[in-house]
């Protein structure tokens, strides 16, 4: 077999979701609305930190309209975050359908994974276009020029977040695997995502740019995996991370992907190897 | 059986209720107190970074932000049935069984599901109460506790309107809109910081539209003794919180509307 008649399967799983999920359009206008109300709050705040004019010294790690884009750019890529496994997959185990899955001649952890990442894949780009297009269009049109969503400095730059996101698509889906496996096995997702979302909130700097919690944290917050969903594109973004030090984080995501994708293989495996399957 | 009664049992029935699992209880306590206390951790990593926010010191802000918490912990506990109105009730035709018995409406739906996790948002409320305390020094006398209360009642009334026009909206939509949560959490995210940080169409919004700065911001500032940097005299913090209930009646006022406009769905 070629590599492509390989791949086939995923693809399949992967667009058969994208497309799916490109259905719930409602909902994705709900999230808007939500996410542009939350993201204003947010500029406003932080407008009013750094309006203080003896302020200016205490943030040398990111300037106001920085902190706004990023803000913006955080509202975007919300769905990237991963404080949820798959609900399908929570209902297939639920009603007995993963047995189809066992069943299938294919890898399961690819398929799942294919799937998932169509499952993110296609609540994240309506959103960053409706976001752009709100943040970066509508705003300075309206007159609020310096509450707007800037372009990045550079090509390079605007291409290594493009790039970097991918990765972090990636990384999101190995996590998201990982509560999946986790919800097979305990057949119920509440209380796991109770816990992980404010790590997750927290860790990704959603909550708050990483650069801006202190100093002294910095270097224990840029290795750890979840700075890779969202904090490292942002840096990139910004061409805060540049040249050999974008590679590294490049390559820091990638490292993370590894070690996530083995891990949630590993658990996989034993977890279909005791699974009991429901229904009847 | 009369109303008020009535509505207790209702709660003690909830309440029981979820006291049969112990453990997914506590699990979920501890759950929204970790996860509404995250932005604790904004707030101060943004005081740890700046140091103050036009003149405003992280204890004052601890005062509005404890507040407001308290206040949707137990309005979000009372107003669970108006939340999911359109799902539970509306879709299912159950709700024809509540318009059957001869008790008020509105208090067999705030009995309906009283949830205890919802003590870990006021934990967490409380907490960073007794932090803006001891952070400014505030002094607890019968009068400003009076107003505090005043004020937690007044916040109380406000939020549980948002949760009632909420529900009133599914009569129209037979569904739960996310889209509330833009003035119930976001409502509380806006609330927690200081009226006067914001952009002038904002702090008009937040007054007479949904007078959240009615019932946190301005009897905050009488607690405080903080004359107001927007120049609004002392005595308006005495006497904003009635803001809170006035939005309730308004939002009883449509939910009777809405109520007229109701068809069963069920079968």
């Amino acid at each position: 077999m070629s590599p492509r008649d390989l791949l086939r399967p995923y693809a399949a799983a992967f667009a058969s979701r994208f497309i799916q999920m490109l259905q719930y359009r409602t909902a994705a206008l709900a999230g808007f609305a939500t996410q542009c109300w939350w993201g204003g709050i947010k500029v406003m705040v932080f407008a009013a930190f750094y309006g203080g004019s003896a302020m200016a010294g205490a943030a040398p790690s990111m300037s106001l309209a920085q902190a706004i884009t990023y803000t913006w750019l955080a509202q975007g890529l919300l769905v990237l975050l991963p404080w949820l496994g798959d609900p399908e997959v929570a209902q297939a185990v639920r009603t007995g359908a993963v047995a189809y899955d066992r069943l299938r001649p294919v890898d399961a952890y690819a398929l799942w994974f294919a799937r998932s990442a169509g499952w993110i894949a296609a609540r994240l780009l309506p959103r960053v276009a409706l976001m752009a297009t709100f943040a970066g269009g509508v705003l300075p049109l309206a007159g609020l020029g310096e509450w707007a969503w800037q372009l990045p400095p550079s090509v390079v730059a605007g291409m290594a977040f493009v790039l970097s996101v991918g990765l972090a698509l990636l990384l999101s889906t190995a996590m998201v695997m990982l509560l999946n496996v986790a919800v097979t096995a305990a057949l119920n997702e509440r209380g796991i995502s109770a816990v992980a979302t404010p790590v997750v909130i927290v860790f990704s700097g959603n909550l708050l740019p990483l650069a801006l919690l202190p100093d002294a944290w910095q270097p224990a917050l840029l290795v750890q995996p979840l700075a890779g969903l969202f904090d490292i594109p942002a840096r990139l973004y910004f061409g805060r991370l540049s040249g050999w030090h974008g590679l590294a984080g490049l390559a820091l995501q990638c490292f993370w992907i590894v070690v996530l994708v083995a891990l949630g293989r590993a658990a996989m495996r034993r977890t279909m190897r005791s699974l009991q399957v429901q229904g009847g | 059986m009369g109303a008020l009664p009535l509505f207790f049992r209702l709660m003690a029935a909830s309440i029981s209720g979820q006291a049969r699992y112990p453990a997914s209880a506590l699990l979920l306590t501890i759950g929204q107190f970790l996860g509404t206390g995250i932005e604790v951790i904004a707030v101060w990593a943004l005081f740890h970074r700046f140091g103050e926010v036009q003149g405003w010191r992280i204890g004052e802000v601890a005062l509005f932000y404890g507040l407001v918490n308290c206040m949707f912990a137990i309005a979000d506990a009372l107003g669970r049935g108006f939340d999911v109105l359109g799902t539970e009730f509306l879709r299912t035709g159950t709700f024809d069984r509540l318009l059957l018995r001869p008790r008020p409406l509105a208090l067999q739906l705030m009995g309906h599901d009283v949830r205890i996790s919802r003590l870990g948002r006021l934990l967490q409320g409380l907490v960073v109460l007794v932090f803006a305390t001891v952070q400014v020094g505030i002094a607890w006398t019968p009068g400003t506790v009076a107003l505090a209360l005043f004020a937690l009642a007044g916040g109380i009334a406000l939020f549980l309107g948002i949760l009632v026009l909420q529900g009133t909206l599914s009569f129209w939509t037979v569904e739960s809109l996310e889209i509330a949560n833009v003035l119930t959490y976001g409502g509380v995210q806006a609330a927690q910081y200081p009226l006067a940080l914001y952009a002038q169409w904002f702090r008009r919004v937040l007054t007479f539209i949904v007078p959240l700065a009615c019932v946190a911001y301005y009897p905050a500032l009488a607690i405080l003794g903080k004359p107001d940097p927007l120049g609004a005299p002392a005595w308006v913090g005495m006497v904003s919180p009635l803001a809170g209930f006035a939005f309730l009646a308004a939002a009883f006022g449509a939910w009777r509307i809405g109520l007229r406009h109701y068809a069963s769905t069920g079968s």
